[in-house]
């Protein structure tokens, strides 16, 4: 194999697996270290800068970092990160002293943003602070979007979705409540020098079966709507019994929601076996702790429709071949229920952008974006969060959103969309002395967290009632202990290495080996111990000055403890701090400052 | 010393050996030798052995005398015995001690100083009398516990790191142990342990008095330009010709070694140790071609490396002297000491 280029920020962004999968990138071990210090403000800011909802992503994060954890591959358990992200957002003081500076002289550019929610607030939060004008449009009465219309209090209490979308409107949105845009041609003549779609995706599937419009009083819901009516006190009852068809994270709120507005019968229905549920296993955990029902294998085939009333609903009752590709009908059961809510998927409609406007539409009717610059076919003209390529989740819509800003700032700048700032890192010793390092080296074999909840006695009480009581400070310190550092990396110099083997011997995962090269499989196979996780990536030094050996590194389970550094007598090993330099419109706008300086001559053609 | 102790990873993949032990189970406490010092490498290579051959830890005994390489018996197998004894005296307590319980695997751990100054004429004696145990000089050629003076296996023109270079002809533990007559007699380095734990494993399973010369570079106060037993001079000046491999009881004999014209030595346990290759007329049992090999080699300053001499046929310490087969250590006190009138008697026969 060819030397690793460790000068590349992504071959040790990847090594920092919570980090790589994060879709806004946020340093993970970074907060996670600031709050086993208690500095509860700064880990809070340090995620906000790239993730933006601290608060609100510590309680409704999908948590792609999870899954990737490292700690997951050594015991079996990722750390709890989201939950880490609560513990800061819960126990920080005023940060309102280090939010960025809102210039009071504008720049002249008006952005428009149509909808609330977490993608239009990012853009804000990046361009209003380089002299934007930001107008927003929302169809109702209150910011958010689909945080507050479609996840219910009792996940996400309003204090802390009104906390963190305040900052950014406080940072001087105007926001105009109420207005649904209903023509992007009439909004296109008011001049904005931009616009920004986070309309989310809005339309919950329909399922039309017979007896779906049978009824005379409808007690059949769309999901998502549901969701909304109940988030606005539109709605606050429900039968006792109560079907919900789909078992995704919306059905997971539904049938929670439904459990707090008088049913006592639920059942989620299913048609796949349990290993192909799309909704998180924690949110499936809950609602079963609160005594839902998840029932799999069933196909509905009507809605039972007594006298103009619904009475139950009819389902195939399936057998799958193994891998759940085909099924067979085994018979069919009416299940008796008073209301029946769909939550079956959601999708985009865009019935108010004009098509003769110039914008491209592609497979699904969905505008065809672009996934670097996303800008729509129409310049100036963006889409980020749902609506930009269907449902994703919140964090993905940050990241959109920040994406959305550079390339409206390029545009605003007159700089092509595609010549974007690009990522840096710094690398820097964490040695201290001899054996000594600036970060807790040793492994910490506690367990994961577990959270604890309300009572269930207690918690069906109201429906804002928030049900997770978040970390306690016991466990908050075992927890942040069990991050095994992954951004202090194991940096190689080759030059200096003598060959004594003496981090091979330490190492505790037999993770280091010293070989004659070779390609990447003949490698794998000749390590210290197995590297069967080809996601993970070998390091490879430069050929060893006195045998012309070659370093090679699995990374996949290092728990960087530092042994290989400390017992390195050459220190061809160190410990360095990578830290990733995440470009935002601001890094943008500071690198553009200097390209147009007054006499203009860096600018070129 | 490291910061932390050399963590447990649940889910490490690590195999098993015989007993169901891995190779974590024969490792010690945390090393406190210099970061980089050969002699850690030597541990490594014992636990490996170890490891692999299966033995049990507690029926081994570890023993050493002083110095940086006597520590190192801490660093592996914490499950077994030990005994840390005055300096150069690691012999006299092994001969003791094999004397009593035959049934232990003994290794002992030394040093040059420890060996060739004060503990020289103790290591002649453990040779004469072929004692069965495993003893491995790790050889840096000076004294590193009292800040690097020049020991008795440095050679002439070998520089320190401070002061004049050496000019006292050194004592070569390999051709001394050649002439007194030792069975099995070994070289290695530190930095290969794809030789050394083959010829740890062979000294483990061999019949008497087992020397493995082991050049293990000090990097504190001998691993510098000038220096003969650094890593980089072990590196430019190493022969490796002699080479072998270990094929323990029970394991099938590879079919792609060549099985014709291959020495093979079957040891006392029914292990098999297989010359891979030798020089043409290298005979591993013939002690004078061996001495004319290595100092031929030593004349041109080349250091040769590898299982140099075997004899599995010569009688060890309880042969010679006609012991029972199990352990005194397990005879009865009554049948191990019966009484003054018995001995009497015995000495009635030397009147």
């Amino acid at each position: 194999m060819e030397p690793t280029n460790d000068q590349d920020p992504s071959y040790y962004h990847k090594v920092v697996d919570c980090q790589w999968a994060c879709p806004a990138h946020t340093n993970v071990p970074g907060y996670i270290r600031m709050i086993a210090q208690g500095q509860f403000d700064d880990a809070y800011m340090l995620n906000r800068e790239s993730n933006v909802f601290p608060g609100i992503l510590g309680r409704t994060c999908d948590r792609p970092c999870e899954p990737a954890c490292r700690r997951d591959r050594v015991d079996g358990q990722p750390v709890a990160i989201c939950r880490l992200k609560r513990v800061a957002s819960d126990l920080k003081g005023d940060i309102s002293d280090r939010l960025p500076a809102i210039p009071t002289e504008k720049n002249g550019k008006r952005i428009a943003c149509i909808g609330s929610g977490p993608s239009s607030l990012t853009v804000a939060n990046d361009l209003l602070p380089l002299g934007y004008e930001v107008v927003m449009f929302e169809q109702f009465a209150k910011p958010g979007g689909l945080m507050r219309t479609n996840i219910p209090e009792f996940r996400l209490p309003d204090k802390v979705l009104e906390d963190e979308t305040q900052v950014i409107l406080d940072m001087g949105v105007e926001v105009r409540y109420n207005t649904p845009v209903t023509s992007l041609r009439a909004l296109l003549a008011e001049g904005f020098d931009s616009i920004f779609v986070g309309v989310g995706a809005p339309r919950g599937k329909e399922l039309d079966i017979p007896g779906r419009h049978d009824e005379v009083e409808s007690h059949i819901y769309i999901g998502i709507d549901w969701l909304e009516s109940v988030a606005f006190g539109h709605v606050d009852s429900i039968g006792s019994r109560v079907l919900i068809i789909g078992v995704g994270n919306t059905a997971m709120d539904c049938c929670r929601s439904s459990r707090r507005l008088g049913g006592t019968d639920i059942k989620v229905m299913a048609r796949r076996p349990r290993e192909y549920f799309k909704a998180s296993t924690w949110e499936l955990d809950d609602a079963e702790e609160e005594g839902v029902e998840i029932i799999v294998n069933h196909a509905p085939k009507r809605f039972v429709i007594d006298d103009g009333k619904l009475v139950g609903m009819e389902f195939d009752v399936l057998e799958w071949d193994p891998g759940a590709k085909q099924s067979t009908v085994l018979n069919t059961v009416i299940i008796p229920c008073d209301d029946v809510i769909l939550a079956i998927g959601q999708e985009n409609a865009f019935p108010w952008i004009e098509r003769d406007l110039g914008m491209e539409f592609g497979d699904w009717d969905m505008p065809v974006v672009d996934e670097v610059t996303m800008q729509s076919t129409l310049s100036g003209v963006f889409f980020g969060g749902d609506a930009a390529w269907g449902p994703k989740n919140i964090i993905w819509a940050v990241a959109h959103g920040h994406g959305a800003a550079i390339s409206i700032h390029n545009l605003c700048s007159d700089v092509d969309l595609n010549d974007r700032p690009p990522q840096g890192m710094n690398l820097v010793s964490q040695k201290m002395g001899m054996s000594e390092w600036s970060y807790h080296n040793d492994y910490n074999p506690s367990p994961r967290q577990k959270m604890s909840h309300v009572e269930l006695t207690k918690r069906f009480e109201s429906l804002d009632l928030e049900v997770e009581l978040g970390f306690s400070l016991e466990q908050t310190v075992h927890e942040v202990q069990r991050c095994l550092n992954c951004d202090v990396e194991t940096a190689f110099n080759a030059p200096a290495c003598i060959e004594c083997d003496a981090c091979i011997d330490i190492c505790p995962v037999h993770c280091l080996t010293i070989t004659s090269n070779g390609d990447e499989a003949d490698l794998r196979s000749r390590l210290s111990a197995p590297a069967p996780n080809l996601d993970q990536d070998l390091y490879v030094s430069a050929p060893l000055p006195q045998t012309g050996r070659v370093m090679v590194k699995d990374e996949n389970v290092c728990v960087h403890c530092g042994l290989c550094a400390e017992r390195c007598p050459t220190a061809a090993w160190d410990m360095e701090l990578f830290d990733l330099q995440i470009p935002y419109a601001a890094s943008a706008n500071f690198i553009r400052i200097g390209a147009m300086s007054p006499s203009g001559a860096n600018r070129g053609s | 010393m490291p910061s932390i102790t050399k963590p447990l990873i649940p889910l490490s993949p690590l195999p098993k050996n015989d007993l169901g032990l891995t190779i974590r189970d024969y490792e010690g406490q945390m090393s406190t030798l210099c970061a980089g010092c050969g002699h850690d490498s030597v541990t490594a290579a014992i636990v490996h052995a170890f490891w692999e051959l299966s033995t049990p830890p507690h029926m081994i005994a570890k023993l050493s005398g002083i110095g940086c390489s006597s520590k190192t018996p801490t660093y592996f197998v914490r499950g077994a015995h030990g005994f840390n004894s005055a300096h150069g005296r690691m012999v006299p307590i092994a001969t003791g001690a094999i004397a009593a319980n035959r049934e232990l695997t003994y290794i002992g751990i030394s040093g040059d100083g420890d060996s060739l100054s004060i503990g020289l004429g103790h290591l002649m004696h453990g040779i004469r009398r072929n004692v069965k145990m495993v003893y491995i000089i790790e050889n840096n050629g000076v004294y590193g516990l009292t800040k690097g003076q020049m020991s008795a296996s440095a050679d002439i023109g070998s520089r320190p790191k401070k002061g004049e270079a050496n000019a006292l002809a050194p004592i070569d533990p390999v051709t001394t142990a050649l002439s007194l007559g030792a069975t099995f007699i070994a070289r290695s380095f530190s930095g290969d342990k794809e030789q050394l734990v083959p010829i740890v494993k062979a000294a483990i399973a061999h019949n008497g008095f087992a020397l493995i010369d082991v050049i293990s570079p000090c990097v504190t106060f001998n691993d510098h330009e000038g220096s003969t037993k650094s890593y980089k001079f072990m590196r430019d000046h190493e022969v490796k010709e002699v080479q072998t491999d270990f094929v323990p009881i029970r394991a099938e004999i590879r079919a792609k070694i060549p099985a014709d014209d291959a020495i093979k030595v079957t040891m006392h346990d029914g292990s098999v140790v297989q010359f891979r290759s030798v020089p043409e007329g290298y005979d591993p049992h013939d002690r004078m071609k061996v001495e004319e090999y290595i100092r031929d080699r030593q004349s041109r300053g080349e250091i040769v490396t590898g299982l140099l001499y075997v004899d599995e046929s010569a009688k060890e310490l309880h042969e010679l002297n006609a012991t029972p087969t199990s352990a005194l250590a397990k005879i009865p006190y009554a049948s191990l000491c019966p009484g003054a009138a018995t001995l009497a008697s015995m000495q009635e026969d030397f009147r």
